[in-house]
């Protein structure tokens, strides 16, 4: 079954056709072309393909492409601001060494922008609970650990 | 020490606000026009004779473009020992066996298609572990060799063997005698990125494949042949590596599905991609070897090591990648880990029912030095001295050949060890906590090269535009190990230019030099070695044009500033007499006179001169090539003997842990790694190598474990295979590099891409010897087994 949903896309309104079988990971690599969302296992167990839905983090390989219809989503292409402008987690990671591969980095960005949004000042364990369901195989995760409390801080000025 | 401008600092990725935003295009996110998608219909058995395939059904689905079988298309063999098809003819031996191939329009239809195709099978008995392999009358894995002569035996024709010294002297010699048994398990890379290619041909039949691989030039030469095996003679391959999810080892080969997608490619006429879903990623691509390792090491009455004897047996699977030369780097450590005389080394490998297996980070050494190393504490307390105080005794040192015939150049084992001991307060906690345990283990592997191929060589080009820009063109592999930031650094301060200014290019056959691939932590020992020449020879070539153009262009400087500013009063300096090759320098981008006046308008933008040597009749450009091959040698790995290496890295990790009694389970508390890198290039970037390659051998030690029952995988995902999460690295990681600037590594750096990952699993095994009295030998160290060694130790 086929159905038009509309939503917000990194603050745009968009229109998609979608497949009733379609998970809002599809709709975003395939139809709306924003390939910054990953595929790391399509089974919600990497991360790899998390998306913010409503102020949530989200993975977006389990996310039903109907559910979206009405709601706000913001990928990885919409925190990076206008002319090549990066967010200061964006920043906080890539000054950092958070990154090597980067396969996991746009979902673990996200997380944090989803934990940073509802809790400015995490500890050490709510930022490792919050990254808890992003896997990265190369980092051993202690250079992302330090990009995020660094920007922690940072982050609560901005709001 | 030469103070350095850009080595030794902080260097962030170039790549890395492209990752940040999402930008960097995996090969999961390529498009080609007109491109297809590929699918690969695997083996429903793990030893059977194919009977029949009928893909009728699958041919008739709208949307599909092509169905291929090893009956359609021309046998395309691959692998070290070409044991292996890209499609399986009358036989499969493992269950990941491609027996036919499907390219539709969309992955859906490619995937309902491959279900349509219904193959008979003709079960036959099969062998899962390499003891069964081995027994006399055990079904034949391979009934013949790739020439076709019969096989009576399922050993596969590897000899990797070590002697030296005087073995049964060495016994003699021994007060104190240690044995075991040790074992290893299969795991998986995990790359977060799964395997994939495109493939597609031009009209001439020459190939381009996007391939997601660590050996781009071997990986030709391999393709290339497939090429010709089907009927292309001399065709050619052009393979671009995109930005890599991860390594780890996955890319040392050359895979059946890149050559089915060669080959649905060339069927249709339209770029056909194959990207594996992480189950497939899971049961269809190569892991980690699991390994027996029987080692007995002795000692004399003061603690010297008298000898050494080793043996083991590898479960290869049922074809030969380049992962089957594990042995080759076992053999490192085993002859040549501490200080030992008298040395036996023995390998076999055994074909089997299982899942064929490849490189993975480490590349053999991981499995030795878990058995090495926590012999080396079971033989330290058969001899009644503290395993510090006795690794102390043995250890390597500078300037000493090993048995092996490993030249070490330069040796930080003695400094790891101590680093490790202090930073876990050693002294105040072995033998001292209740249910809490400190151990420590060492490591030596290759830093300088490996040579496992006959060529370790590796080249670079450096291309000069008119704007001052450094264009760079190396064919090693950047895969998130973070060889491009180090490969700017060492342009950027060999050549004397600013990073911003140095590009490094993709990674393409058809514009990069040669090189042998990336493995073997040699990435960054290649690439600044070859950088070093590379701007020694572009330095001496801008000295030259210099010395005609550099005095004309100052000159024009000088009388467009005094026209600007009338009292402006130049230097006296004669321009021309001192415009001499030897005396210029380059620095920032720019060329001045070493020993001239320190004034602004005496120097000249890069970029401006050689605008001024292209504009010109006659005018010229420059461009830069070297090629590097390392002093190392290729070793007789029969005779075992060679030094493999032009340099060796060392380290020490050590572990504090807390074993809990009642469930088995093991708490780290703290790690300690101390390696000696002889020289720290980046430090950000070496920091997320040891960080992630410890977190690796973390999963390695406790819990990873591709587990197979009769072949089959059956944790295919990462709810049953863990790796590990945020939760699992919740303690301080304590992390010290010992400089001890080689002479062949540049700028003094040795190799440490794979050295974090090699000694973990036993520190936190002798940790836990060390907390409760229980000796694991079989790796993963899962709570059951330490439940289990606890009630025996009870028991006993």
């Amino acid at each position: 079954m086929k159905k038009r949903i509309s939503f917000t896309l990194n603050g745009s309104r968009v229109f998609v056709t979608v497949d009733s079988h379609q998970c809002l990971l599809d709709v975003l690599r395939g139809p709306l072309r924003l390939t910054g969302t990953k595929e790391g296992c399509g089974e919600g167990e990497c991360g790899a393909c998390t998306v913010i839905v409503d102020d949530l983090a989200v993975n977006s390989c389990l996310y039903p492409a109907f559910e979206v219809e009405g709601k706000s989503v913001m990928t990885i292409e919409g925190l990076t601001g206008p002319k090549n402008k990066l967010d200061i987690i964006q920043e906080a990671f890539v000054t950092n060494g958070a990154i090597q591969c980067g396969f996991c980095t746009p979902g673990m960005i996200l997380s944090t922008k989803a934990l940073l949004d509802s809790n400015p000042e995490p500890s050490d364990e709510e930022i490792r609970d919050a990254l808890s369901g992003n896997l990265c195989r190369c980092t051993g995760y202690v250079q992302i650990i330090e990009a995020v409390k660094q920007v922690a801080g940072r982050h609560k000025n901005k709001l | 020490m030469k103070d350095f401008c850009y080595i030794g600092k902080n260097a962030p990725r170039p790549d890395g606000p492209d990752k940040a935003a999402g930008k960097a295009h995996y090969i999961h996110d390529l498009q080609r026009p007109g491109m297809l998608y590929g699918k690969i219909k695997f083996s429903a058995y793990p030893h059977a004779r194919i009977k029949h395939i009928d893909t009728s059904k699958a041919e008739r689905l709208p949307g599909v473009r092509a169905v291929i079988t090893a009956n359609n298309t021309p046998e395309i063999r691959f692998g070290l020992l070409r044991d292996n098809l890209a499609l399986k003819k009358e036989k499969v031996r493992q269950y990941r066996d491609e027996v036919a191939a499907v390219a539709a329009i969309d992955p859906d239809i490619a995937t309902e298609a491959t279900e349509l195709i219904k193959v008979e099978y003709e079960p036959l008995k099969g062998v899962f572990s390499p003891h069964e392999a081995m027994k006399e009358g055990a079904p034949l894995v391979h009934e013949t060799d790739p020439q076709g002569r019969p096989r009576t035996h399922n050993f596969l024709p590897l000899k990797f063997h070590h002697e030296s010294g005087d073995l049964q002297a060495g016994k003699r010699a021994a007060k104190y005698v240690a044995e075991g048994d040790f074992s290893t398990q299969l795991v998986q890379q995990c790359c977060m990125g799964t395997a994939g290619c495109i493939a597609e041909f031009d009209m001439n039949n020459n190939l381009t494949i996007w391939a997601k691989t660590q050996i781009p030039f071997l990986a030709q030469r391999d393709f290339n042949r497939a090429l010709s095996d089907m009927g292309l003679k001399d065709k050619n391959t052009r393979v671009i590596v995109p930005t890599l999810g991860g390594g780890f080892g996955t890319g040392l080969d050359t895979h059946a599905y890149e050559y089915i997608a060669i080959l649905l490619a060339y069927q249709t006429g339209q770029p056909v991609k194959i990207v594996y879903t992480r189950k497939e990623e899971f049961t269809n691509l190569s892991p980690r070897q699991s390994s027996h390792t029987r080692i007995i090491q002795g000692c004399d009455q003061n603690g010297k090591l008298t000898f050494r004897e080793v043996q083991v047996l590898q479960d290869n699977g049922a074809y030969t990648s380049w992962g089957a030369t594990y042995p080759s780097v076992m053999m490192m450590p085993a002859t040549s880990l501490y200080r030992v005389a008298n040395v036996f080394f023995d390998a076999k490998l055994v074909y089997t029912n299982n899942t064929y297996c490849q490189a993975m980070r480490g590349y053999g050494n991981p499995e030795h030095t878990w058995a090495l190393e926590s012999n080396m504490d079971e033989l330290a307390e058969n001899a009644g001295m503290d395993p510090f105080e006795f690794r102390m005794l043995n250890s390597n040192q500078p300037d000493e050949t090993t048995p092996m015939g490993l030249k070490i150049s330069t040796c930080g084992l003695k400094e790891c060890l101590e680093t490790v001991a202090e930073k876990l307060d050693w002294k105040n906690k072995h033998k001292k906590g209740k249910n809490r345990g400190v151990g420590m283990a060492s490591l030596i592997h290759v830093g300088g090269g490996g040579r496992i191929y006959r060529s370790d060589a590796s080249g670079l080009i450096l291309k000069l535009d008119d704007f001052g820009n450094v264009n760079v063109y190396h064919g090693g592999v950047e895969m998130g190990q973070g060889l491009h930031s180090v490969l700017t650094q060492a342009v950027a301060e060999s050549l004397g230019v600013r990073p911003e200014k140095v590009f490094i290019n993709p990674t393409d056959t058809g514009t990069c030099p040669w090189d042998v691939g990336t493995h073997a932590s040699r990435g960054a020992f290649m690439a600044c070695n070859t950088a070093i020449l590379a701007a020694n020879k572009l330095r001496s070539q801008i000295f030259e044009l210099a010395e005609e153009l550099f005095p004309i262009e100052v000159e024009k400087n000088l009388k467009n500033h005094l026209k600007k500013n009338p009292g402006y009063n130049p230097p006296e300096f004669d321009l021309e007499k001192a415009a001499q090759r030897e005396r210029f320098e380059l620095q920032d981008g720019y060329i001045f006179i070493k020993d001239g006046p320190r004034e602004p308008r005496l120097r000249l933008d890069l970029g401006r001169l050689l605008r001024a040597a292209h504009f010109r009749q006659q005018g010229q450009m420059l461009t830069t090539e070297v090629f590097y091959d390392p002093p190392n040698e290729l070793p007789d790995f029969e005779k075992g003997y060679g030094n493999i290496s032009s340099t060796y890295a060392f380290g020490t990790q050590g572990a504090e842990v807390e074993v809990d009694t009642e469930t088995g389970e093991v708490r780290i508390l703290r790690m300690v790694a101390a390696h000696d890198v002889g020289k720290v290039l980046n430090p950000l970037g070496l920091k997320g190598q040891i960080y992630g390659a410890l977190a690796q051998g973390i999963g390695y030690a406790l819990y990873e474990e591709l587990q197979s029952e009769k072949g089959k995988i059956q944790n295919p995902d990462f709810r049953d295979y863990k790796i590990p999460r945020t939760h699992e690295i919740n303690f301080p990681i304590h992390l010290e590099f010992i400089e001890t600037n080689d002479r062949f590594g540049p700028f003094g750096a040795k190799g440490v891409a794979e050295p974090g990952l090699v000694p973990t699993a036993p520190a936190i095994a002798n940790a836990i010897y060390d907390a409760v009295g229980i000796r694991i030998r079989d790796l993963p160290i899962t709570p059951e087994k330490v439940l289990e060694a606890l009630q025996k130790l009870r028991k006993d």
